[in-house]
């Protein structure tokens, strides 16, 4: 097998002090702001990106994915502890986690999210190494149409899957390829939006959009409804599970991360979809469905591992097709683009070493992450009583930092309040902030390969729709776009849910909290 | 399943700034904000010369034009909605609490401190700027301990300085301190 000797390959390079180093800081990174209100894996690494131009892009990978696995982890603390969750994905652990807690099992409630977060981590990376190469190998024979298809895709998929109400999600999704346009049109050398502004010309920065949405809008919009009575943290001690835990735990695991993994390697999946799923099935499944909604640990469990193998399944499409699926995925492609490297197929063909290496660091992160988190929660559960005005005054700080390192430039920092007040925006009027960045991104390139595709057919419409991949893609589109209006003929004519504010049944508030 | 939150009437009272006619009429504001874009999108599109060549038949005008027109659709598309009575749930968390109105005092003394940092840092330097920029933030979010704001800030701030700009070659100003640090 090919891929096992590319993978050990990797292990091999992975197991130096440096690299070592690099994943022990990210996980520890990862952990706290997963347990830290108001940061999120997605923030972190934005906030991060700048100071790391300067490292080997392997060892800021390596880190990346620490801060990624190991943000799930800590969300699913600071859920069951506080019964807020700080992420969407983690929505659902919170509802048997808490009241697990309340009952005096938050021990146990702990321990099955994080061994089952182990358990779905490891089989999801697993899965990741096996399955990524054959979707390269498929990949590399796409060309620019199928590309752009798979692009519009994602978009639609981000905007009217994910979250409460499409026209909130498109909403943001236009706003975001609007900031993609400004700048340079890299073909014609033509300004687009620039407004004569020559700091503008360049385009604003990826890193610049991704603190200010994520880290200036939360840290404001946390400021204008700041709770002044913070919320009480049940106490905790070492986690641990008695045999009848284990019993009851073992088969949600896997079962959650059968559901995680698909749902996350999807365009459009995401964490909440598969944690509702895995709830939903656990409590019919379950033998004792009297203790659901009471502190059912199956409820814990199940969601736990959904959400983290959909984790390890948003690297596949990131990975080997350069498409994010999630906000934090969104970022690292940000960062494999600012290194210079080309996110897609071809990154597998080009940097082979740093992929396996990257895959290889999940393992060794997740491990390390099951180490850290089983014997130190109640240390990790302490940073729940940071003082608010220090955290958000250091979110800000660290904001600013990072943006004006990005161009040196006090014109960025100016623009990043601008930002940091759309960001705001989306979080007063329930917008979701993932298709605004997922526009930013994938905007530019989606425009670069539909201006290809009709390169390559002279200017003919037909061009965009070439080859069965991209018909495949249409199709999906036209029936995610056109479900509701037949939602409502199929329904009593003039019910509301069909209208253009209508919910998709996603279980959580709205996608808008995909994490901070 | 069908649970649809934006079209639920009773979130409408959520937020402070809602009352009693039910709907958030601020959303209106939102919806011409995104009208404004589109509008904007088209006017520079409309600027930008007729430049297509048998290498790029496209051209940058189009991508501009068809968002500019779809913004203006979703834009009218989403007044609808808040019409019909949509409303958007606003983003809860651990340290959100919906149920006052937002607090336009702290908001606007941390954006002014965000100004200030954003012209102080390169005449003073990030080490100075920034400890007023956390120091001052803090003081915004509510923080009375002010020296032990500032010397937490100036320990930040000294300490990003010297692990980012000196260790990892960032871009951070020394300003006035040029030679001191």
């Amino acid at each position: 097998m090919d891929n096992f000797a590319n993978l050990i390959d990797g292990f091999g390079h992975v197991l130096t002090p440096m690299n070592l180093l690099f994943a022990l800081i990210g996980v520890t990174i990862g952990t706290a702001v997963g347990v830290l209100p108001g940061i999120g894996p997605a923030m972190t690494v934005a906030l991060l990106l700048p100071v790391t131009y300067g490292l080997e892009p392997t060892q800021a990978l390596i880190m990346f994915a620490g801060i990624f696995y190991g943000g799930m982890y800590g969300g699913s603390t600071t859920s069951i502890l506080l019964n807020t969750p700080g992420e969407s994905s983690s929505v659902v652990t919170a509802i048997e986690g808490n009241k697990m807690a309340k009952a005096g099992r938050a021990a146990q409630a702990l321990a099955t999210a994080a061994i089952g977060s182990f358990i779905a981590g490891t089989i999801g990376t697993l899965l990741l190494a096996l399955l990524m190469p054959q979707v390269v190998k498929f990949a590399v024979s796409l060309g620019a149409p199928e590309y752009f298809a798979i692009m519009l895709l994602a978009f639609v998929g981000a905007s009217a899957v994910l979250g409460s109400s499409r026209i909130r999600g498109f909403a943001a999704l236009l706003i975001g390829l609007a900031i993609g346009v400004i700048g340079i049109d890299k073909v014609t050398g033509q300004q687009r939006m620039t407004f004569g502004v020559a700091q503008l010309a360049d385009g604003i920065d990826v890193v610049v959009v991704a603190v200010g949405i994520f880290a200036v809008g939360e840290a404001l919009w946390v400021a204008a409804h700041l709770r002044r009575k913070a919320a009480g943290v049940i106490p905790v001690g070492r986690p641990w599970m008695g045999r009848d835990d284990w019993g009851r735990s073992w088969k949600p695991w896997l079962r959650g991360t059968a559901f995680g993994f698909p749902f996350g390697a999807l365009p459009a999946g995401g964490a909440e979809i598969p944690t509702f799923l895995s709830y939903m099935t656990e409590r019919r499944l379950s033998k004792r469905p009297e203790e659901f909604g009471k502190g059912a640990i199956e409820g814990v469990a199940g969601p736990e591992a959904a959400n983290n193998a959909s984790a390890a399944g948003t690297l596949v499409p990131m990975l080997a097709l350069g498409l994010p699926t999630n906000a934090t995925a969104a970022i690292m492609l940000a960062a494999l683009q600012g290194w210079g490297l080309e996110p897609g197929p071809l990154l597998m063909e080009k940097q082979p070493l740093l992929v396996w290496t990257l895959i290889a660091s999940l393992f060794i992160g997740n491990t390390m992450l099951l180490l850290l988190n089983l014997p130190l929660a109640p240390a990790w559960a302490k940073l729940l009583q940071i003082p608010r005005p220090y955290l958000y005054a250091g979110i800000l700080f660290f904001a600013s930092m990072g943006a004006y390192a990005v161009n040196a430039q006090p014109f960025d920092l100016f623009l990043l309040l601008g930002l940091g007040l759309i960001g705001f925006a989306l979080r007063r009027f329930g917008l979701p902030v993932l298709p605004l960045i997922i526009g930013v991104i994938l905007g530019p390139l989606a425009e670069l390969q539909g201006r290809r595709s009709l390169q390559l057919s002279g200017g003919e419409l037909s061009g965009l729709v070439g080859g069965p991949v991209a018909w495949v893609c249409f199709a999906i589109i036209a029936a995610v776009l056109l479900w509701p209006l037949v939602a409502r003929l199929r329904g009593r004519g003039g019910d509301d849910a069909g209208g253009p504010g209508s919910g998709t049944p996603a279980a959580s508030p709205t996608a808008a909290e995909v994490t901070a | 399943m069908s649970q649809t939150t934006s079209d639920s009437p009773p979130d409408a009272t959520r937020d402070g700034v809602t009352s009693t006619t039910g709907g958030d009429r601020a959303q209106y504001g939102l919806c011409a904000g995104l009208a404004v874009l589109g509008a904007l999108l088209l006017a520079d599109a409309a600027r930008i010369g007729h430049a297509t060549s048998s290498n790029d038949p496209v051209g940058p005008r189009p991508v501009p034009v068809i968002l500019g027109i779809l913004l203006l659709v979703t834009a009218a598309l989403y007044a609808v909605d808040v019409f019909r009575g949509g409303v958007g749930s606003a983003e809860e968390g651990e340290d959100v609490d919906l149920s006052t109105g937002a607090d336009w005092k702290t908001l606007g003394l941390l954006a002014g401190f965000f100004v200030l940092n954003a012209v102080l840092i390169e005449p003073l330097g990030w080490v100075i700027s920034g400890t007023i920029l956390f120091a001052g933030s803090a003081f915004a979010l509510g923080n009375r301990h002010h020296v032990r704001g500032l010397l937490f800030g100036l320990a930040l701030a000294l300490s990003t300085f010297y692990a980012f700009a000196i260790g990892l070659d960032v871009n951070l100003p020394a300003g006035v301190l040029q030679g001191i640090l």
